[in-house]
């Protein structure tokens, strides 16, 4: 469960967002400039909010009024940029175990491997990221995101990096990343192709606020 | 003409160990400043920042003066370290060491500064978000990344203290086989009558000693880009 309540300032812009999803992927849909980014960071805990709650999963990761506020790298989230961000200095294989050694998680084969096979890059382990194509970087970046065991998965348009054919390439590896993976997502776009096939919840976002809240068919009566 | 006399070697030798012994204890003092200097934001940054520039442009024999004073026998800070810790700066090579360091200081910490301002921080965001604490996230990203860049800085800083000359001979005089480095072999051995050949030999071993650390560092600056991009 992730539940939202808070109020953001950042220069002439104003986020405010309230939000309960109990769903599977919860979409954040809006234009470029309305605050998806603004919100999924704060909910990363990149960003403070001036004011209100964050609940994750149960616990209270932000709470102004009583001055709570966990760090990002102590919420047990897993963030997947639109630009991979892999790191360089690292190949494949150690960059998806970055997030498990980070956590002092043992290590988990069987976990690995349904990861690896789930995403298709189990031939890309000794390679370093300067050499995979961006559908590729990004199906390794879902991948060492997923094995961090996140409560809470955030996607910041994963897709928005790639041309039409590597967005098709990538989208069955979501689909089966939501009914096999068992991590509840966040999953911000502004295609609404992408999340009708995605979300299970939508939360529709402009100039800051949050206009509509419900299933996937709010997506057709905004519009 | 190319015989090295063993008066040679010793300030040769005596040298090369004042300017390892100088790079490697300003290196991490050196890391932890550049860090300070290219990621954070506190009062008095400037300020700090023309510090450690000041031995480059003060002159090396008032540098020298100041080090004195403060280190020397009766100096604050050397005082207290003989006293209580034993150390002894003045005319012992270790003192050498001390001038060599921080006259280098500034060469190094430049390059170490430029690297890690160069990581990229959305890699840095990303390894928070994978549950590194920022300790965590220096040791495994930003030092890596920046690794080359520090070992330029490592090699420039050696270079400039192994040729240091001025507040060297201001702090710990020349003394040979304690405190007599090249450089003040060198002046010596010009202001006697027979010492051209030998000076002669050691401006030799000065200048492959300085090009061979630019060829280094050189090399240093190329691996950290090809490393920055992944490949």
């Amino acid at each position: 469960m992730l539940r939202v309540d808070i109020q953001k300032q950042l220069g002439e812009f104003s986020l405010a967002a309230s939000f309960t999803s109990e769903g599977r992927v919860t979409g954040l849909f809006g234009a470029s400039g309305s605050g998806k980014t603004s919100l999924i960071n704060t909910i990363a805990g990149l960003l403070r909010p001036d004011r209100g709650t964050i609940v994750i999963d149960g616990e209270t990761v932000d709470d102004t009024a009583a001055g709570i506020h966990v760090p990002t790298w102590r919420r047990r989230i897993g963030y997947v940029f639109q630009d991979a961000r892999l790191f360089p200095h690292l190949d494949i294989r150690q960059n998806l175990d970055y997030g498990r050694r980070m956590n002092g998680l043992t290590e988990d084969p069987a976990q690995h491997k349904r990861v690896v096979d789930l995403l298709d890059i189990g031939a890309l382990l000794d390679r370093r990221p300067g050499k995979l194509s961006g559908g590729e970087r990004q199906r390794v970046a879902l991948g060492r995101a997923l094995l961090s065991k996140p409560r809470l998965l955030l996607l910041d348009e994963p897709l928005g990096a790639l041309d039409e054919s590597r967005k098709l390439e990538i989208l069955p590896y979501l689909v089966r990343l939501r009914d096999e993976a068992g991590v509840p997502m966040v999953y911000v776009s502004h295609d609404a192709a992408e999340l009708r096939q995605l979300a299970t919840q939508i939360v529709m976002l402009r100039r800051g606020q949050v206009t509509a809240f419900g299933g996937v068919k709010v997506l057709t009566a905004g519009v | 003409m190319f015989e090295i006399s063993p008066t040679e070697w010793t300030a040769i030798l005596l040298s090369l160990r004042v300017a390892v012994i100088a790079t490697l204890v300003a290196t991490p003092f050196g890391i932890a400043l550049a860090w300070l200097l290219a990621r954070r934001d506190f009062w008095g940054k400037s300020l700090l920042d023309a510090a450690v520039h000041l031995p480059l442009v003060l002159p090396p024999v008032v540098t020298g003066y100041l080090l004195l004073l403060t280190f020397g026998k009766r100096g604050l800070v050397g005082g207290w370290l003989a006293d209580h810790l034993g150390i002894v700066f003045a005319f012992r090579w270790t003192g050498a060491a001390l001038a060599c360091g921080v006259m280098s200081f500034p060469l190094l910490v430049r390059p170490i500064r430029l690297s890690i301002e160069a990581v990229d921080r959305r890699l840095e965001q990303a390894a928070e978000t994978l549950g590194a604490a920022p300790w965590r996230v220096f040791a495994t990203v930003t030092l890596p990344l920046a690794l080359p860049g520090v070992l330029a800085g490592m090699v420039l800083g050696f270079a400039k203290a192994i040729g240091e000359f001025g507040a060297t001979i201001t702090f710990v005089s020349n003394i040979p086989g304690e405190t007599q480095t090249i450089s003040s072999a060198i002046y010596s051995l010009i202001q006697t009558p027979d010492g051209d050949t030998a000076a002669a030999r050691l401006v030799i071993v000065s200048v492959v000693l300085a090009v061979g650390a630019l060829i280094a560092a050189e090399v240093f600056a190329r691996r950290a880009t090809a490393r920055l991009h992944g490949h």
